[in-house]
């Protein structure tokens, strides 16, 4: 049985990827990506919790998440490819127009 | 019994004007003058009919109250959308409807070729419906509704012409001067709503004899109050100043609202109220001397005026003050009577003026009119009709009305009063068979251009006339003197007037060989305004030249209006102007305006630090965002 710290180590570092990928990207689908790795690793720590403390509550959780992120994927790729008929691009620094 | 429906008499003018603006332009002229003039027609049917069968009913009960519905009820207060029909209202709608559907009808001719058409109908429908609102209310609350409705309508009608700024002027003037005496009007309620708890007529006259002491302080100032609101509607000194700039109004506007209906509502007003008056015999002496001295300063203003429709607006001044004249002493039939024939005669001679007018292409000055006599037949029939009847010659219909009234004023022990009225009697035929010579007779003065296309108007408009000349022969009829028992007028009223306390003020008997001498006196009066004026302007036309030069001083106080408008100017215009323009720059510049700049600079000056963060780069924000979560869980895990 591998300890619980190797997974919440594992989401951890996908977690930071997936951070740092929102922040410094301009790519706005790879800035999507990345939320994904995000919410990824959530679902990692949550699979792995579930498992240490013999509940299913976190295998549950992870099916909303889930659920959750297709919609957002939905949407949030009407929103990219909008944006891009508007502005030909998709790159976000471009996307300034609320600059005050 | 069958309702009557009495909303609907100004309901009807009401809904022409909410077709007249859903429909708009696409209704054309045809069409818009149908709707408007159909409107006031039928209620006028309705309200005859109304009167019919207020009619038919026992004397002693004559009145009929409808509730539309409730308007509001707060507390024990309440107030209801609800129409009353007595003798009193009756006569005053059949009057408005009545004199109102002839007006609307030569308007139709008169207003033929103006851009404004269907406005101008729009307005004059509006009209109709606050001065029916105004005379059927059975509560002071409604009666205000209607009050300000006819002085809105009246400020539009005289602004018509807005292009011309001395309509504009005229119509704000009557606005603001209409004002201070509404403010009367108001504070008047309001005393007698703190001390009667109602502003119902009916539960107000039922219970002010028990509230109000005789003569007591409370209910004089309510009726001074009342008063001055009159006073402000009906062109009464000190107010007056108004009615002969509305002149600025097309023809018809003046002689519907600034002559037959609108002038006499405070007439009415008193009339309705008669039972606080005669509470309070301070404010009737009041209405007395007011009325008295507002007809012979209008009437000695009226001498030395050019334009024709001035002359008759302070002509309608003057009667006005005979109207009050009849109230104060007393004798409030013969004030609703002389209402009524001053609303045919005065309504004519306006019509016959706008009939003048029209033929001579936009001419108002007397002084480049005369000898339209035999170019203009019809209209110089009627307007003789007219011009007889205001003057007070029998059989014609002012007599009767004007020789009540100057009977009651001696009778009821007001020997100057009469006197005042008297004389103002043989001013009015003065004046007004000067207008008539000056119009009609003598050398015509008419500019060239001008003479070429004299013509009679339109049958749209001379058919009113020929009606309204009509009824100045025949509308004194109702009320001949020296009845049995009271003329038939009197009769009629009798269920109003005598309901309060003391209502017989009116019937102080006086021996009928009294009664002719004073007939005898006011007919001479008039005869000799009449021999005077066709003296001085028809056969010896220098004369008149003569005496202005001889009286210059008198000629330019009364051709000046005796500085009225200056004086007012001067002591309160002007200052009240002066201390708004100080005000002006002092506290809305300074004060207002730096208090709300200075809001906008504050906001400005932290907003400028505050638009720092936001760049526009949806990855700042996330990135500020990962810091804040970092911060919070940093946070969290300390402790």
């Amino acid at each position: 049985m591998i300890p619980l710290s190797w997974p919440l180590l594992l989401s951890a570092v996908v977690f930071v990827i997936g951070l740092v990928g929102v922040l410094v990207r301009r790519n706005a689908l790879v800035i999507f990506m990345s939320i994904e790795l995000m919410l990824n690793a959530g679902n990692l720590a949550f699979v792995a919790f579930a498992r240490q403390m013999n509940s299913l509550d976190g295998q549950v959780f992870v099916f909303f998440v889930m659920t959750v992120a297709a919609a957002e994927v939905a949407i949030g790729l009407a929103i990219i490819v909008n944006l891009f008929r508007l502005r030909e691009s998709v790159f976000v620094d471009e996307i300034n127009l609320l600059r005050g | 019994m069958n309702p009557v429906h009495l909303a609907l008499i100004p309901g009807l003018p009401l809904a022409a004007v909410a077709l007249n603006l859903l429909l708009g332009d696409r209704l054309g002229r045809r069409r818009v003058s149908w709707l408007a003039c159909g409107a006031v027609g039928l209620s006028f049917m309705l309200a005859v009919r109304a009167a019919l069968r207020l009619a038919g009913m026992p004397e002693e009960n004559r009145s009929i109250v409808e509730t539309l519905y409730t308007w509001m009820r707060v507390g024990d207060f309440s107030a209801r959308v609800s129409f009353l029909l007595d003798p009193l209202s009756s006569v005053m709608a059949l009057v408005v409807t009545g004199v109102g559907f002839l007006i609307h009808v030569y308007s139709v001719g008169y207003m033929a070729n103006d851009a404004s058409f269907r406005r101008f109908f729009l307005y004059l429908n509006l009209f109709m419906f606050a001065m029916l609102t105004l005379v059927l209310a059975d509560n002071f609350l409604l009666m205000f509704v209607g009050w300000e409705g006819v002085g809105l309508c009246s400020y539009l009608l005289i602004g018509f012409w807005y292009q011309r700024p001395s309509a504009a002027e005229a119509g704000k003037k009557a606005f603001i001067v209409n004002r201070i005496g509404d403010f009367g009007f108001i504070l008047g309620m309001l005393v007698l709503f703190v001390h009667a708890g109602s502003l119902d007529y009916a539960r107000l006259f039922a219970v002010a004899p028990q509230v109000f002491a005789f003569g007591s302080a409370a209910i004089t100032t309510a009726t001074l109050l009342l008063f001055l609101g009159a006073t402000g509607k009906s062109a009464q000194i000190p107010l007056y100043t108004w009615l002969p700039d509305a002149m600025e109004g097309p023809t018809p506007v003046s002689a519907l609202i600034h002559a037959a209906t609108m002038v006499t509502a405070g007439v009415y007003m008193v009339a309705r109220t008669h039972v606080l008056f005669q509470l309070a015999p301070l404010s009737l002496e009041t209405v007395a001397l007011i009325g008295a001295a507002t007809a012979l300063l209008a009437a000695t203003i009226g001498i030395a005026q050019n334009d024709i429709k001035r002359v008759l607006a302070y002509s309608t001044v003057s009667q006005l003050g005979y109207m009050f004249m009849a109230c104060g002493v007393g004798a409030f039939t013969a004030g609703i009577f002389h209402l009524m024939t001053h609303a045919f005669f005065k309504a004519l001679l306006f019509l016959g003026a706008g009939s003048v007018i029209h033929a001579l292409s936009d001419e108002q000055d007397l002084r480049r009119m005369g000898g339209l006599a035999r170019r203009i037949p019809w209209t110089h029939g009627t307007m003789l009709v007219a011009t007889l009847a205001i003057a007070g010659i029998p059989p014609f219909a002012g007599f009767f009305s004007k020789d009540e009234i100057l009977g009651s004023a001696f009778a009821s022990g007001h020997p100057g009063v009469w006197l005042a009225g008297l004389v103002g009697a043989v001013l009015t035929s003065f004046y007004m068979f000067r207008l008539y010579i000056l119009c009609f007779r003598g050398e015509s003065r008419v500019s060239r251009e001008a003479g070429h296309h004299v013509h009679e108007p339109p049958p749209s408009m001379l058919v009113p006339l020929v009606i309204l000349a009509a009824l100045s022969v025949v509308g004194g009829f109702v009320g001949p003197p020296m009845q049995e028992g009271g003329h038939a007028f009197e009769r009629w009223m009798r269920p109003v007037f005598e309901s309060g306390a003391g209502g017989a003020a009116a019937g102080h008997a006086v021996s009928h060989a009294t009664e002719w001498v004073l007939i005898a006196m006011s007919v001479a009066a008039a005869g000799v305004g009449i021999l005077l004026a066709f003296q001085i302007y028809l056969n010896q036309p220098s004369l008149a030249t003569q005496l202005q030069q001889r009286w210059s001083a008198v000629h330019r106080v009364l051709f000046n209006k005796y500085w009225v408008d200056e004086l007012y100017n001067a002591v309160v215009v002007s200052p009240v102007y002066r201390i708004s323009q100080r005000l002006w720059k002092l506290w809305d510049e300074k004060v207002v305006d730096g208090a709300v700049n200075g809001v906008g600079y504050t906001l400005e000056g932290i907003s400028s630090v505050l638009r720092l963060f936001q760049t526009g780069f949806v990855g700042t924000y996330a990135l500020f965002f990962a810091l804040g979560v970092l911060v919070l869980l940093f946070h969290l895990v300390r402790h």
